[in-house]
């Protein structure tokens, strides 16, 4: 029986790689998986035409409102802010210095009170062309919204080209927003 | 004894507790209770990992609201579900989609588990047939082995 042990054993090569492949299919699936940032979501509208929407004006701001119609023609951003909102805050700055640029931004006022609102860009400064009140937060859904702030770029004609999920940073703006807007003029 | 009770009841009535508030519910129990059935099946979106029916978030309760609107109107559960997907993406659902992309999702886990049986069964068959049979016994060994019995027993 001593010599049963001894029998040599047929080698299988596949018994022997599948784990080792096992192993990397899961590792590569882990190492994507584990180091995307779960708070961003990936947006179903990124491709597709602006959703249709009409928002009232900001009271005491001006009287234009912000619609779909103002959209087109270049390409601009549209920012999604609200005065109780921390990191548009942090943002603003980034925001002022693009429009400042000469680029085009509206402003949905997502959820806010219009004379806290009127007093955040006052203090802050006023980067938008138009901006609309969305106080109810209907047209955030229509844009797919779930958090502020947002920015969205669109191209000429309407469609969203691009979507940032929290504060613009001066690098996500060097990086991604104004080589963006160059290749969509 | 009193507390106690309520401590029971508070614990057991728990997960029937929902974060949709009275004032929000429709008053047609049927329609509310679809309602409640799509909220369940939607993500909030800012707490992630709970239910737009279980959340207490501003935009989980919008879009509860919104489901309530869209039936009220007289959408279909599909075509709320629809509705909010198309704006939100399929993250939105917390059940995915079965499609191409979600196939590994959806059978990766049973293709595995096949995949170790079918291992663990091909390596005792392998085991089985490598493993050579016993030699027999010649005249000498025989004759040892009785011997070694037979003193066994004597002992």
């Amino acid at each position: 029986m001593i010599e049963a042990t001894h029998a040599p054993v047929r080698r299988r090569p596949l018994l022997f790689i599948l784990p080792v492949l096992l192993f990397a299919l899961v590792g590569a699936f882990l190492a994507i998986g584990l180091t995307r940032d779960p708070s961003t979501l990936p947006s179903a509208l990124v491709g597709k035409e602006a959703p249709p929407f009409a928002l009232p004006p900001l009271e005491g701001r001006d009287s234009h409102g912000f619609a779909r119609a103002d959209l087109g023609g270049e390409p601009m951003l549209v920012n999604v802010f609200a005065s109780w909102c921390v990191p548009c805050r942090v943002e603003h700055p980034v925001i002022n210095r693009l429009a400042g640029q000469g680029v085009v931004v509206h402003g949905i006022n997502y959820k806010d009170r219009p004379e806290d609102a009127k007093a955040w860009l006052a203090e802050l400064g006023d980067p938008f062309r138009r901006v609309g009140a969305d106080r109810d937060g209907r047209v955030g859904i229509e844009w797919g919204v779930y958090g502020v702030p947002e920015t969205f770029v669109l191209d000429r004609d309407g469609k969203i080209a691009h979507r940032h999920v929290g504060p613009l940073q001066p690098r996500d703006v060097e990086e991604k927003i104004l080589p963006l807007l160059e290749k969509l003029k | 004894m009193t507390w106690r009770l309520l401590l029971l009841l508070l614990v057991l009535g728990a997960p029937a507790q929902a974060a949709t508030s009275p004032g929000e519910m429709l008053r047609d129990p049927a329609l509310e209770a679809r309602a409640r059935t799509i909220g369940k099946e939607l993500r909030c979106l800012v707490c992630q990992n709970q239910s737009i029916d279980d959340s207490d978030a501003e935009l989980a309760r919008d879009l509860r609201r919104l489901v309530r609107e869209r039936l009220v109107a007289g959408d279909s559960d599909a075509e709320v579900l629809g509705f909010v997907t198309e704006r939100y993406g399929d993250f939105v659902l917390l059940k995915p989609p079965i499609r191409p992309v979600t196939w590994l999702l959806w059978f990766g886990p049973a293709a595995l588990l096949l995949l170790g049986i079918l291992l663990i069964a091909a390596y005792h068959r392998g085991r089985r047939r490598e493993a050579p049979a016993p030699a027999e016994l010649d005249p000498a060994e025989r004759a040892r082995l009785e011997r070694l019995i037979a003193g066994d027993r004597g002992a």
